[in-house]
């Protein structure tokens, strides 16, 4: 009975609390609309880029949020100068592929201008910036911090390049400020702290799985010196993502998964799919053409590859219910934007697909040197949601796809060789340009007990030598770092270039093995870069097998090696301390008889 | 005497000469009995590339030789495989010098007859330059000739009376691999019996020469140590060649009983095991000393027997070095127990060695357990060589030692 009772008093809880939620939201709506409008008619009248999309990354100086805030809040600024203003923003973006499948990549972007790093001003008051990270970012004297984790591996072959690169498990990396004196101190706690904050297990990242590239990573925020000694970089390719991970994703969001975009991300969906990547990307940036004041931009990317044949039917044709299961009601109200976007660069005149409902709405920008049309849906206009006051896309697929462009820049690796004890690492880049030759830095991130030779290290394009211009290479250190290889590469227009490196598998420690270490150990992931819209490939992570010492045999080795050299020592003892007499040989009994008879008699003995 | 040992010379250079040209050297280069992680040349060769790239040999782990080494090689690394002919035939030579010496001072040796005597010092070449073991090591440019080369001229200094050039070899041979520290003590006890110096603690003349002879030698270390030092600019070499051979951390499976141990023990006992392991090396030193005071030949072959079965990466390269030894005791051969069966031991523990290996690295149908159950053999098969060369040997002075005091007691 008390049981029961002390249930229903938790479940009335519950009740108000939810009802409590919505009130806070409605006072801020109205604030927000006023914006929001301003937002979408400018954004009908001007065909220029389609800003508040990261897509671009050189393109973030001409956000709309910033150009269209009115004078009204610049005097405010200057009258109370502690407020600090912040905003939200989120975009989907769908992207149909020739292979059938579809491609959706939710981006929530949070602007804040404040400044975390500044003595003495302690940030208190947080409001659409998520206080846990803002904690963090002031604790550690973080710059700028990149946190992914993906499942799956991107096809670039079958699918072009992804709006945000990232390798399969997670990947951190982290520009930490150049006031930090220990710098490894804080990443060590940083990394457990995000391990808790995701629920991932991070903590795993050591110092033998972090690099510092030299010249692979740049600041993509804020930062005048780049002074690599700040810089951390880990991977962690067996992490696997779950629900676990989405859950305080979503978290962290102002809307949560309660209204907007958010609403979309149900892991039952989200998870039955090819490919599954959430980020979270926190950088400093302008917030004017001048850059006078600096701002804090938070950026939650998830980024999701729906199969067609998984997910059932056969019949070419999408809808944001086929891939969520769930349908759009309501923009977030704290958002100051909140859009769909569909790419339609393929269909110009509607012969591939067909998309429904229309909408008037077109935008354009320049993703990745490819102009791409969308067809924008605007979620803060009540017209979006029809009668219904639900809004479904449907994509019905009409022909057949052609062949879609090959990319660029395509790279693939596995390991050569046969047997436990040796094999060679080969890294195949394809350069499709016809053309036009691309200069690659390529990192590579081998843990320590693979040891690399670099004197085997060979590079050949077109069955040629191909000499890198820059070697950057530092060898591990038994368990303590990983081997780190960056090279500046020529790839020629048209060609496959070929980078091979031999290596030794080392016999580990006994407790060094992970479990079930018969069935695969590991990871290496290279990084490619291009350089002039700055291109980040990834390829593929590695298995290879180390060779093993028998783990149910501790006890019996100790004994047995123990058994020889105590055998060595017992014989070394026993000569050392033995001593040798000549041994006369015993008389036989008639002799000795004889003997004792001439004793008692007192005549001399037989000899 | 200089006819066959030219042969002898132009055969084993032959035998060498052919394997380093075919595809058997390549393969040879790569067996873990033949080169460790200390003196592979694959290392070496990745010590120099690193050099080039501007990166110090020492910040990885793959690189453990010493300084003086890397130099030596940057200028004859495209005539290495000369280089190791060149050093086993010097071997040859200071092996063949040294036996020929060595018995004119040896009173015990008047008992032989003059023609075995004559053929003693032609056997050892034979013995050193044809043994497989030796063949193997220098086909497979593996730094252990080198090595042995210099135990070898050290050797001969020592026979030969020059204090001094005992003394650099020596700082030279323990610089290369700390183990021929041990080696002092025989060297010291030759030439105390050599200039008749009782060997009395209480006697000043004992000290004063122990005493020259341990500042020839400690002066020399010194002088090579800082000479390393300027030659690449800091002190990174010391970790990780000395440290690396005191705590085996590159657990490369060998012919040796630490690779094993280290990888299945229980970390919490990693630094007792380790120090245990490595006195069993050292401190033989001063019971063996005091038991074979008057026989510095015999008690030196028993340092380097102990030096290859229990230092931390073992090679068939060490192994062939004292073995070479053993006609030096030819005398005791009709005297040895089981020989039969310890020789039976290593032979089929050396042909198993590569079977096991393959079984289990490339077959995989074998584990790690197979190949240690052969390496535990061999040792012990090693162990029980020189112990019962040892027994031998004590056992044939004490009874010609009686046989002579019945022989001047008759007369």
């Amino acid at each position: 009975m008390a049981a029961h009772r002390c249930g229903l008093s938790l479940v009335c809880i519950l009740i108000f609390s939810s009802l409590a939620h919505p009130s806070s939201c409605d006072t801020l709506e109205k604030a927000n609309d006023n914006t929001a409008e301003k937002r979408s008619i400018s954004e009908v009248n001007t065909d220029g880029s389609v800003a508040g999309e990261a897509l671009n990354e050189r393109q973030w100086q001409s956000t709309d949020a910033e150009v269209d805030r009115s004078d009204s809040t610049t005097h405010s600024e200057a009258l109370t100068p502690a407020a600090a203003r912040d905003e939200f923003q989120e975009e989907l973006v769908i992207r149909p592929l020739h292979s059938g499948d579809i491609y959706a990549s939710f981006q929530f972007r949070t602007l804040w201008d404040t400044d975390f790093l500044q003595e003495g001003q302690k940030v208190s008051h947080y409001r659409l910036f998520p206080k846990s990270l803002g904690q963090v970012l002031s604790k550690f004297s973080v710059r700028e911090l990149h946190i992914s984790f993906t499942q799956g591996f991107w096809r670039t072959m079958q699918w072009g390049q992804p709006f945000i690169p990232s390798p399969p498990g997670a990947e951190l990396w982290v520009w930490f400020h150049d006031t930090v004196s220990d710098v490894d101190g804080n990443w060590k706690e940083l990394t457990n702290v995000l391990s808790g904050i995701f629920c991932a297990s991070l903590n795993f990242i050591d110092l033998t799985n972090t690099v510092q590239p030299s010249a692979s990573f740049k600041p993509l925020g804020l930062g005048n010196a780049t002074d690599h000694r700040f810089l951390r970089y880990a991977t962690l390719p067996r992490e696997i993502v779950c629900t676990e991970n989405l859950t305080p994703w979503k978290k962290l969001l102002p809307c949560g998964s309660k209204a907007g975009l958010a609403v979309l991300m149900k892991s039952e969906k989200l998870f039955h799919s090819s490919f599954h990547s959430q980020a979270v990307h926190i950088r400093p940036i302008c917030q004017d053409e001048q850059c006078s004041s600096k701002a804090w931009e938070l950026r939650q990317t998830l980024n999701v590859v729906f199969d067609l044949h998984t997910s059932g039917q056969g019949k070419k044709e999408w809808s944001l219910f086929k891939m969520f299961s769930r349908t759009l009601t309501e923009a977030c109200p704290l958002a100051s934007s909140s859009k769909v976007y569909v790419d339609i660069t393929d269909n110009p005149e509607g012969e591939l697909f067909e998309l429904s409902p229309a909408t008037p709405l077109l935008g354009q920008a320049v993703v990745l040197g490819d102009r791409r049309t969308y067809s924008v849906y605007d979620l803060s206009r009540a017209e979006t949601f029809g009668q219904l006051r639900s809004f479904n896309l449907l994509l019905r697929w009409k022909g057949d796809s052609g062949d879609m462009l090959r990319p660029l820049l395509h790279a693939e690796r596995y390991v050569a060789g046969f047997g436990l004890q040796t094999g060679e690492i080969h890294t195949v880049i394809y350069n499709n340009h016809p053309y036009r030759a691309f200069p690659v830095l390529l990192m590579d991130s081998v843990p320590w007990y693979l040891q690399l030779y670099i004197h085997t290290l060979t590079v050949t394009s077109k069955s040629r030598d191909n000499k890198p211009s820059y070697i950057h290479y530092q060898p591990a250190k038994d368990r303590h770092r990983p081997h780190l290889l960056e090279m500046l590469i020529q790839l020629p227009p048209h060609s496959m270039t070929e980078v091979t490196v031999q290596f030794e598998r080392a016999l580990l420690k006994w407790t060094e093995y992970t479990p079930d270490p018969n069935h695969d150990l590991t990871s290496i992931v290279p990084v490619k870069e291009e350089s002039s819209y700055f291109v980040r490939v990834y390829t593929e992570p590695l298995l290879v097998n180390l060779p093993t010492p028998d783990f149910s045999m501790p006890y019996n080795v100790i004994c047995l090696t123990c058994t020889v050299v105590a055998v060595g020592y017992g014989s070394f003892y026993n000569l050392l301390t033995r001593t040798f007499q000549v041994d006369e040989p015993s008389p036989p009994l008639s002799k000795r008889l004889a003997n004792l008879i001439r004793r008692m008699r007192g005549v001399p003995l037989l000899t | 005497m200089a006819a066959p040992l030219t042969l002898l010379l132009i055969v084993a250079v032959t035998i060498r000469a052919v394997l380093f040209r075919s595809s058997l050297a390549e393969l040879i280069s790569a067996r873990v009995e033949v080169v460790s992680p200390l003196n592979a040349w694959k290392r070496v060769v990745e010590g120099l590339a690193l050099l080039d790239l501007g990166v110090s040999p020492y910040s990885g782990d793959v690189f453990h030789e010493t300084p003086l080494m890397i130099y030596l090689f940057h200028f004859t690394v495209d005539y290495a495989e000369i280089v190791f002919i060149v050093s086993a035939y010097f071997f040859r030579k200071q092996k063949y010098a040294l036996e020929s010496d060595r018995y004119s001072a040896d009173c015990l040796e008047l008992l032989r007859s003059p023609k075995e005597m004559f053929y003693i010092p032609l056997k050892v070449a034979m013995f050193y330059l044809l043994n497989p073991f030796t063949i193997l090591s220098c086909v497979a440019k593996s730094t252990c000739g080198l090595n042995n080369a210099i135990i070898a001229l050290f050797i001969f200094c020592t026979l030969k009376g020059s204090a001094l050039l005992s003394g650099i070899l020596l700082a030279l041979a323990t610089y290369q691999s700390i183990y021929p520290l041990t080696l002092f003590a025989p060297a010291l006890l030759f030439f105390l019996q050599r200039l008749y110096i009782p060997v009395n603690l209480r006697r000043s003349s004992f000290w004063f020469f122990t005493l020259q002879y341990a500042f020839m030698y400690v002066g020399s270390l010194v002088v090579i140590t800082g000479l390393s030092f300027f030659l690449l600019g800091s002190w990174d070499f010391i970790p990780s060649v000395y440290g690396f051979i005191f705590s085996v951390p590159d657990l490369t499976p060998n012919i040796g009983l630490f690779w094993y141990f280290f990888a299945e023990m229980f970390e919490h006992f990693r630094l007792f095991f380790s120090c245990v392991f490595q006195i069993n090396v050292f401190f033989y030193t001063i019971p063996l000393s005091i038991k074979l005071k008057e026989h510095p030949v015999f008690l030196i072959f028993m340092q380097i027997a102990i030096i290859s079965i229990f230092k931390s990466y073992p090679t068939v390269g060490d192994v062939a070095l004292y073995m070479a030894f053993l006609p030096a005791w030819s005398h005791l051969y009709r005297f040895l127990r089981n020989i039969f069966l310890v020789s039976c031991v290593l032979l089929a523990c050396s042909a198993l060695f590569p079977v096991l290996w393959h079984l289990w690295i490339y077959a995989g149908s074998a584990n790690s357990n197979f190949y240690y159950a052969i390496t535990l053999l061999f040792n012990f098969g090693q162990v029980k060589v020189f112990t019962t060369t040892w027994l031998t040997n004590c056992e044939w002075k004490n009874r010609w030692r009686n046989k002579v005091s019945l022989f001047i007691n008759l007369y």
